[in-house]
């Protein structure tokens, strides 16, 4: 671990392989990504699906409070991104399950599906926010 | 014929559970459990369409139903097991050595924190709060 000078160079000019900040963003990598991102974000709000369930069960009180919450400006906003990061990250899944089979893994069929997945998952996302609202 | 390259014994090559022990298991659980989700997470979307500005009241008497409290359970069950296990492979692949090995701690410990809850919370409110 000394930090002789050879070391030193030899840890600057060793080569690397190839990864994310050296690739140019091309569609599939980019849902790709997005995939993983969104599950981590579904996975830590999952702590407002237990708050919410919890507050329900322990009173009128605490119901109210998380009512109040998820029915602010910034609760709105959240459970909108938390849709669109669920219809994002099923998108993804079906299509996962799909190229399980062998299927659809052509180069252009892929590249045209990534492009395709972020405005099928904000349409989605409209549709249950408008269905929400309609319903109500 | 057995792959004269291959090291393994012929009952390990059986077993096909490779050098972490579970084979495809991890993979398998992961596919079974995202599938499973599809369905009952469209359910939770209507679930909570349909409790919109809705008071506490109704918001209990709905979760209370015993088939709404059932699917809950699953919708529970089968999105915080999926969760768990990818959020396993993100530290896997991203973090190592011992800092890895506390976090895959913490990601177990969260996934059963956040389930118990969760499943306390519906069971609670199933058999009438």
């Amino acid at each position: 671990m000394s930090d002789t000078p050879i070391q030193a160079g030899a840890n600057k000019e060793r080569p690397l392989s190839p990864h994310l900040m050296i690739y140019k963003p091309i569609p599939t990598m980019v849902m790709s990504i997005l995939h993983r991102i969104t599950g981590a974000a579904l996975y830590f709000g999952t702590i407002l699906v237990a708050w919410w369930l919890i507050a329900t069960a322990s009173g009128a009180g605490s119901f109210e409070t998380a009512a109040w919450f998820f029915g602010s400006f910034l609760g709105r906003l959240i459970l909108f991104a938390y849709t669109f990061a669920l219809m994002h990250h099923m998108l993804g899944g079906i299509k996962h399950l799909v190229q399980d089979t062998g299927a659809g893994l052509e180069k252009d069929f892929t590249t045209q599906m990534a492009k395709l997945h972020p405005i099928a998952s904000g349409v989605l996302t409209i549709l249950i926010w408008i269905i929400g609202y309609v319903v109500r | 014929m057995a792959n004269q390259n291959d090291m393994r014994t012929p009952l390990s090559r059986v077993r096909g559970l490779g050098s972490a022990k579970d084979g495809t298991e991890h993979f398998w659980r992961q596919r079974l459990t995202a599938i499973a989700n599809i369905p009952l997470m469209l359910f939770f979307i209507w679930t909570i369409i349909s409790l919109n500005g809705v008071g506490y009241e109704q918001t209990v008497a709905y979760l209370s139903s015993p088939f709404v409290a059932i699917v809950m359970l699953m919708v529970i069950g089968a999105g915080i097991y999926h969760m768990k296990l990818g959020m396993q492979v993100i530290i896997e692949d991203y973090v190592h050595g011992a800092a890895g090995k506390a976090l895959l701690v913490a990601n177990s410990f969260f996934a059963i924190v956040i389930g118990a809850t969760c499943a306390f919370a519906i069971l609670k409110l199933g058999f009438g709060g």
